[in-house]
């Protein structure tokens, strides 16, 4: 009955794995093409609102964005409670705009730059004076292609 | 002159473990979300001499949606709820019984379509607010204002290709938004309450 049993027999052969680390490189090459690095740190928090007939974002390489809402918890102390724009890694006022606006488009390629859209990450308790006048800096710039950021309801 | 030395293989066992480690660093820094939203274009901004001289629009062929500060919908001249500015405005861009009080429909050759539809070409919708008015709610209306649009081209769509909006092709779709082109006003906000 020592059929299965031989002790001392054959010994399981070592599985090769010497192919594991190309398998690892292509999945982190993979994760390499897709990562955006989150370039701001958010100084404002926001909840976007939820919206049903939303469309993807094209070109994210020719978007810049634009922040809108109350001063993190951190900063709350320090700024208030009033409802901040926030470009770059800083607050700025609506006037601020049309500089940094024409700078990010200055960077884009000529090709590109008929795409360049301004995306408006706002709070939905964001009063509409605030998002207004950025607005209105916006069509000053002539950067007129918007797009109101939101979540998909689920 | 000895014996010819094999070159010993270099251990490579360790590379799974760097390239996990860079694989976890960008697993944990990637951000997947694609950015969703609503598309908008703004218009130019008025040169100096146009600034009295804005387009008039016959007064039928727009649909005023007003937002006060304290989120009250006003469309035309009715107070009215979220849920209805889509109904609302179906009605106001179809305008199927051809009512006076609705935007006037023009007959427009649509070429795709290879005939000629009766269009309510000039209609305007118009969403204004109040400094005040929260941004959500100015949102919902204009998500609500698209999924009419979205509804429409939808129906008309089934109706002469059989199927929805979004499985046609580009000619198709662009015969179709001929019918119902999307006309919203990003225009001015004006402040009332006191002088319009």
């Amino acid at each position: 009955m020592s059929r299965f049993n031989q002790s001392g027999g054959r010994e399981m052969p070592e599985m090769n794995t010497s192919s594991l680390p190309d398998l690892i490189f292509t999945i982190l090459f993979f994760f390499m093409m897709v990562t955006t690095m989150r370039e701001v740190t958010l100084r404002v928090k926001f909840e976007k609102p939820v919206g049903t007939q939303l469309e993807k974002l094209a070109r994210k390489s020719s978007t810049s964005f634009i922040y809108i809402g109350q001063p993190t918890d951190a900063l709350r102390g320090q700024f208030g409670t009033a409802h901040r724009i926030q470009i770059n890694d800083k607050y700025a006022e609506a006037p601020e705009i049309y500089d940094y606006v024409n700078e990010e488009r200055g960077e884009l390629a000529e090709a590109d730059k008929p795409f360049y859209t301004v995306s408006l990450k706002v709070d939905h308790h964001t009063p509409m004076g605030i998002i207004t006048d950025v607005k209105q800096v916006l069509r000053k710039a002539y950067a007129l292609k918007i797009m109101y950021s939101a979540n998909k309801k689920q | 002159m000895g014996k010819k030395r094999k070159m010993p293989g270099l251990n490579t066992s360790s590379t799974a473990d760097i390239s996990f480690m860079l694989l976890i660093f960008f697993l944990v820094t990637t951000s997947m979300d694609t950015d969703q939203g609503l598309a908008r274009t703004l218009p130019k901004p008025p040169e100096d001499d146009q600034l009295n001289n804005e387009i008039k629009v016959k007064e039928r062929n727009i649909l005023n949606i007003r937002i006060n500060k304290d989120n009250y919908l006003l469309i035309g001249d009715d107070y009215s709820t979220l849920e209805d500015v889509k109904e609302r405005a179906k009605e106001f861009i179809k305008n199927a019984d051809n009512r006076p009080n609705l935007p006037e429909l023009k007959p427009k050759k649509i070429k795709g379509l290879g005939k000629t539809m009766m269009v309510t070409e000039n209609h305007v919708i118009s969403v204004q607010t109040d400094r005040g008015t929260d941004y959500g709610v100015y949102f919902a209306v204009q998500d609500a204002l698209v999924a009419a649009y979205n509804e429409l081209r939808d129906e008309l769509a089934k109706e002469e290709f059989g199927y929805r909006y979004e499985f046609l092709t580009a000619d198709q779709q662009k015969a179709i938004r001929e019918v119902y082109p999307q006309k919203i006003s990003e225009a001015e906000p004006k402040k009332y309450g006191g002088q319009q």
